[in-house]
């Protein structure tokens, strides 16, 4: 595992200073970091490696399927096609100067973008390896795991044991599948986003919202009477304050799922940014003498980034658990609803 | 802001892929592997208190055998002691029952002896009276022979015989 890491950063570093390099004009090293950090509709491996995915629009009820490589010409250069062109990051309906037109009402995105087809990959992943596991446990009853088993068998525990069954209490088994799936979707599309070549999916403010939404809606389908008493009537407090508590309670549904959503995004997010701002030193310096600085930093920073990787998905994943045991949780005394994300 | 605003399209394959992948994990990833691990758990916690379980029973056999073993030992010394006794008894009887019958024994043959003895004195003595018998008719004929000894043993008689 340890040399598998040794090897990951080694990629990065190559890989990040080849997407770096200074195409004719100035750097501008903001510019090459959003597009790093951001979606595209083609997935940029390396100069002359270059996977161009389907873009699907739907246009008003129309659907267009058609390779993102229509988009570009041999230069690499951005073109309209079919009425349609990449506009900042967007596809978007051009008229035929190539200018974006004013109505793009109707116009709905659907394509496999970057983000998209990464997503697939890491979904394969936790499919295949956690079907073997799933296999090993069939095969290997009875006994001492063995190989990937004996790897994730103690996170699978540490998942049951410190996260759900510590946060939930006895109801937490039904919580399991949605604990484990988001704890390894999340660690797995880290550690990819860290990959050479791979996507910032977990740092994209779409992939959190999801995430955070189905834990909202966990959560609310969840509460028993205790939980929307605490809402509606918090015990304590006197009527008159009602006007005022209802709504705060109610905003607080949403906070909490919401700071589940920033946390992930921007933490993820900004660890890929500072290791780009570091590589980025090195151009704006335009001095070798920068890259072993960078590079320390960087290294710094990428072992950082794998701890964050880890503590993101633990940490999104210990939340939605305090959340659903806020719901379950059997109020008979004057509570702590208000428990969750007071540390970190 | 572009970054912090959500696309359609990530969000529409986000949540059908991560729902596919919920359901699909759930189904045959999680369910087999938590029940795999409870049972595991399961079987630990019952082979534990198995294992408790027989070294109670091993504990109470062990007293059990002990207590059989204290028990065996006193019967074999009732037994010992009881042989001990039935085999003095014996001896005791059978010297009582040889000295009876020694002292019967002796009994009999000092009966028979004395018997025998008796015997030959009455026979002694019927023969020494016919001997005395003889001799004295031998001694009367002697001397009764001679008229005269006759006459003073007449007068012997006669003198003895007082008249009164």
């Amino acid at each position: 595992m340890k040399r598998l890491f040794v090897l990951l950063f080694s990629f990065l570093t190559i890989s990040a200073a080849a997407e770096a390099p200074v195409e004719g004009g100035e750097f501008k090293p903001g510019d090459m970091i959003m597009h790093h950090i951001a979606d595209d509709y083609n997935w940029h491996f390396a100069d002359g490696a270059t996977l161009y995915l389907p873009v699907i629009l739907l246009d008003n009820g129309s659907l267009n399927v058609f390779s993102s490589r229509n988009f570009y010409n041999d230069n690499h250069e951005l073109v309209p096609y079919n009425g349609y062109k990449v506009d900042h990051g967007h596809i978007s309906r051009v008229d035929a100067a190539g200018q974006p037109l004013a109505d793009q009402s109707g116009l709905l995105d659907f394509s496999i973008t970057k983000n998209v087809a990464s997503l697939f990959l890491s979904v394969a992943l936790l499919l295949i390896i956690f079907f073997t596991i799933a296999g090993r446990y069939k095969s290997n009853q009875g006994k001492a795991p063995t190989g990937i088993q004996s790897f994730f068998e103690p996170i699978i525990i540490f998942v049951r044991d410190e996260i759900a069954k510590g946060n939930i209490g006895p109801k937490y088994e039904r919580y399991m599948p949605y604990l484990l799936t988001v704890f390894f979707f999340i660690w797995f599309n880290n550690l990819l986003g860290l990959m050479p070549g791979g996507t910032n999916l977990t740092g994209n403010i779409a992939v959190t919202l999801v995430l955070a939404t189905i834990t909202l809606l966990i959560t609310v389908f969840s509460g028993n009477k205790g939980y929307w008493k605490h809402i509606f009537a918090t015990p304590g407090v006197p009527v008159w304050l009602s006007p005022i508590m209802i709504p705060v309670e109610l905003i607080g549904i949403i906070t909490k799922p919401f700071s589940l959503m920033i946390r992930l995004f921007a933490n993820i997010t900004a660890g890929h940014i500072i290791v780009l701002s570091l590589f980025s030193l090195i151009f704006i310096f335009q001095h070798i003498a920068v890259a072993p600085i960078s590079v320390a930093f960087a290294i710094f920073m990428f072992f950082l980034e794998l701890l964050v990787a880890l503590l993101q998905a633990y940490i999104f994943t210990l939340l939605s658990a305090m959340y659903f045991g806020g719901a379950v949780e059997e109020h008979d005394h004057v509570g702590d609803l208000g428990h969750g994300d007071g540390h970190h | 802001m572009e970054l912090v605003t959500p696309g359609i399209g990530l969000i529409f394959w986000q949540t059908i892929t991560f729902l596919i992948v919920l359901f699909l994990l759930s189904k045959f990833a999680w369910k087999p592997i938590m029940g795999a691990l409870r049972d595991r758990e399961a079987s630990i916690e019952s082979a534990l208190s198995a294992a408790e379980k027989a070294k109670l029973e091993i504990q109470g056999l062990k007293a059990e055998n002990e207590k059989l073993l204290a028990e065996a030992r006193l019967e074999r010394d009732k037994i010992l002691k009881e042989a001990s006794e039935a085999g003095n008894n014996l001896v005791e009887t059978a010297k009582q029952k040889a000295n009876e019958e020694g002292a019967r024994m002796i009994a009999q043959a000092r009966e028979a002896i004395e018997n025998e003895k008796r015997a030959a004195f009455t026979e002694l003595k019927n023969m020494a009276a016919t001997i005395s018998l003889e001799i004295a008719e031998q001694i009367l004929r002697k001397e009764l022979s001679d008229p005269k000894a006759q006459q003073v043993l007449a007068q012997q008689y006669i003198q003895e015989v007082t008249l009164n």
